[in-house]
């Protein structure tokens, strides 16, 4: 009943939330459609809300592989008209210097022979453009063949090779070594740079598309800037200007096109609100310990003696240790002597030997428990967030069945899917939020965040109970359930907030370092 | 294996044949022709002088665009050849980013007998033989002689 009325008490604030972003949009030219859709999508409304900006919110930009390519083309012609070098050897320059402009101009305008010939441009490209042409008395280093019609090719450096062989090698380096940008000329100890005018002359089309892929992958691998959506097949790419030194004030989660949500600064999916460097410290203690953990948890005890973790391998209560050769009771942890001969029914329970060690026994065991209070709750949350899969079929399944039976409109069976979502995203953050707790200091700012974590966990077991109900009761819960949906979402925000504007401060005390 | 790579071996089978480096023997099958047995003496002066040593040397398909796999079939103490029972070396031209398609065999056997004159330690398979021989020369060239009494003669 009490989390009935916390529901209900937070409600009125919860439209007042609603009202709010309603206002906002009004001044967009959209908002005769949201006025009229109002009750529907609040998440796509929480997202075109663009200007304003919540705490745990960082900027970011999805670019597509056209973007990609289209910026990388934009610098190398910048470059290129600075530095007066055709643009296939400004890429190569580019590449070199890991895309770093102002690093390129200035040693360019120090000592150009020393960068062009460490880029594997030595004396710098001619005008002439590269051609396959046949020379006489002509023999392939790489596959002997002399015969005087064969094709050859050579680059600046003139190291001369039949086109099959080169064809062959390029085919190697890049189908097979995925290299692209730092392939070097085949002749023996040449750092020339096979440029990608060259390559484009020599290699099948199904290559070349390839070996520009693996290009733009590194133009997007060498800019701190730019990240990969790690999404699988995913093939955009995120800007965003968080740096690696700022990744324990802020954790940077992006969106991509592919609806993928990811951390900027990790990779890994979106962990807020715990950072990075908590998150790689929680996921290794997971991996060492936890099945370990459960097992001793559930098996062992201590020996009251030296400590040691021993499993009870018979039927007995008489226990020495295997260590210490310490004999005790397996029951009340008193030790044997003391037993005489009324062990079976262990009614020495109260005896102070007895109770002491348990003592120094609960206490080890009590960081084991801490930790695995805080697991379990991160390993259900986890499992949950992978039903959701299961859940959003079945939800479309769903809805199907109320638009044929109750002749809803697909419009107004939205808010199923709407909830759905904002329940897989609320179980992911309430997921992190464990992690982060086992590592937060006692103090009132903890107390804060757990008041809000059981805030948004109730309001989330409360929406997810609805999802059970038969199809037929849906109808009927539907204001219901999206009033609920608007709080957990409402909840995730606040919770977010919280957390954010303290890790910016700096205010959390965590009980372990971060390195 | 491509035609143009058999043809490649041949070639370099009869180069080596023509001149083969001093104290090496190639063994060579034809209806095997990407596995070649090579034996190869110490080289005068070197720690292991007096030992014979079984090379194999494998072409994978793709030769010459991928270099070939040298192992030692003979137990060697050297920092540049792995201590078990692979004997494998993995370095300079034998690495798949170093080796170029126009580099020949002979020029990886030449690496090998340079490499037993004096070892590359920077690029060191065997990170304690290593240190032994920049550290405490005499016990390494005690246990090198050591092992070719022992597996080399």
């Amino acid at each position: 009943m009490d989390s009935d009325d916390d529901f209900n008490s937070s409600q009125a604030s919860g439209d007042d939330f609603l009202d709010d972003q309603d206002s906002d949009l009004g001044l967009e030219d959209d908002s005769d459609f949201d006025m009229d859709q109002d009750d529907v999508g609040f998440e796509s409304q929480d997202k075109d809300m663009g200007p304003r900006k919540q705490a745990y919110e960082v900027d970011f930009k999805v670019f597509d592989p056209q973007q990609i390519q289209g910026s990388q083309d934009r610098q190398i012609d910048e470059v290129s008209s600075i530095l007066g070098q055709p643009p296939e050897a400004t890429a190569i320059l580019l590449r070199h210097l890991r895309w770093n402009k102002e690093r390129l101009i200035d040693r360019y305008m120090d000592n150009q022979e020393e960068i062009l010939e460490s880029a594997g441009l030595g004396e710098t490209a001619a005008n002439n453009p590269p051609k396959i042409s046949k020379v006489a008395g002509f023999v392939c280093d790489i596959c002997c063949e002399d015969d005087p019609s064969l094709d050859t090719f050579a680059m600046k450096c003139g190291h001369r090779f039949c086109v099959e062989c080169y064809r062959q090698y390029l085919y190697t380096k890049i189908k097979e070594e995925g290299e692209a940008a730092r392939i070097r000329c085949p002749g023996d100890g040449c750092n020339r740079i096979v440029d990608s005018k060259s390559l484009d002359l020599l290699v099948a089309e199904e290559l070349r598309d390839r070996y520009h892929e693996l290009l733009t992958r590194t133009y997007v691998d060498d800019k701190d800037n730019l990240r990969w959506c790690p999404a699988p097949n995913c093939v955009y790419a995120v800007e965003c200007g968080v740096k690696n030194k700022d990744l324990m004030q802020i954790v940077p989660t992006v969106h991509c096109e592919c609806s993928h949500d990811f951390c900027f600064g990790c990779s890994l999916n979106d962990h807020q609100p715990a950072p990075c460097a908590l998150v790689k410290m929680w996921l290794k203690k997971c991996e060492d310990d936890s099945e370990t953990a459960n097992w001793i948890s559930a098996n062992t005890k201590e020996c009251p003696k030296c400590n040691s973790t021993i499993e009870k391998n018979g039927g007995c209560n008489h226990m020495t240790c295997r260590k210490c050769r310490h004999e005790f009771c397996w029951m009340c942890m008193g030790v044997w002597s003391e037993h005489g001969t009324s062990w079976y029914n262990c009614n020495r329970f109260e005896e102070k030997s007895g109770s002491e060690a348990r003592d120094a026994q609960a206490k080890s065991r009590m960081s084991l428990e801490r930790y695995l209070h805080y697991y379990n709750r991160y390993a259900n949350h986890e499992q949950s967030a992978k039903l959701d899969k299961d859940i959003y079929l079945k939800t479309e399944k769903k809805m199907q069945q109320l638009q044929n039976t109750t002749g809803m409109s697909w419009i107004e069976v939205q808010y199923l899917d709407t909830a759905s979502q904002a329940l897989q995203q609320c179980r992911q953050t309430l997921k992190w939020t464990y992690a982060f707790a086992y590592y937060l200091a006692r103090n009132n700012l903890t107390e804060i965040f757990e008041d809000n974590q059981k805030d948004l966990e109730m309001a989330v077991e409360n929406l997810s109970e609805m999802f059970e109900k038969p199809v037929d009761q849906l109808q009927g819960l539907k204001v219901d359930m999206m009033d609920k949906t608007s709080y957990c979402t409402k909840r995730r925000v606040i919770l977010l907030n919280d957390t954010a504007e303290n890790l910016k401060l700096g205010n959390w005390e965590f009980n372990v370092k971060f390195s | 294996m491509s035609a143009g790579a058999k043809k490649r071996i041949m070639k370099e089978y009869g180069e080596c044949m023509a001149e083969t480096p001093a104290g090496m023997k190639i063994n060579f099958d034809e209806q095997n022709m990407t596995k070649w047995e090579v034996l190869m003496d110490g080289p005068d002066g070197s720690v292991y002088a007096g030992g014979h040593f079984k090379l194999e040397i494998i072409f994978p398909n793709e030769y010459p665009f991928k270099p070939p796999v040298v192992s030692f079939r003979t137990k060697i103490y050297h920092p540049n050849v792995s201590n078990d029972d692979k004997g494998s070396m993995c370095l300079g031209l034998l690495r798949p980013d170093e080796w170029k398609p126009p580099n020949k065999v002979v020029a990886v056997l030449r690496l090998i007998q340079s490499l037993m004159v004096e070892p590359n330690i920077d690029d060191a398979i065997e990170p304690s033989i290593a240190n032994e021989y920049k550290e405490n020369r005499k016990e390494f060239e005690k246990n090198a002689k050591d092992w070719v009494k022992r597996y080399a003669k």
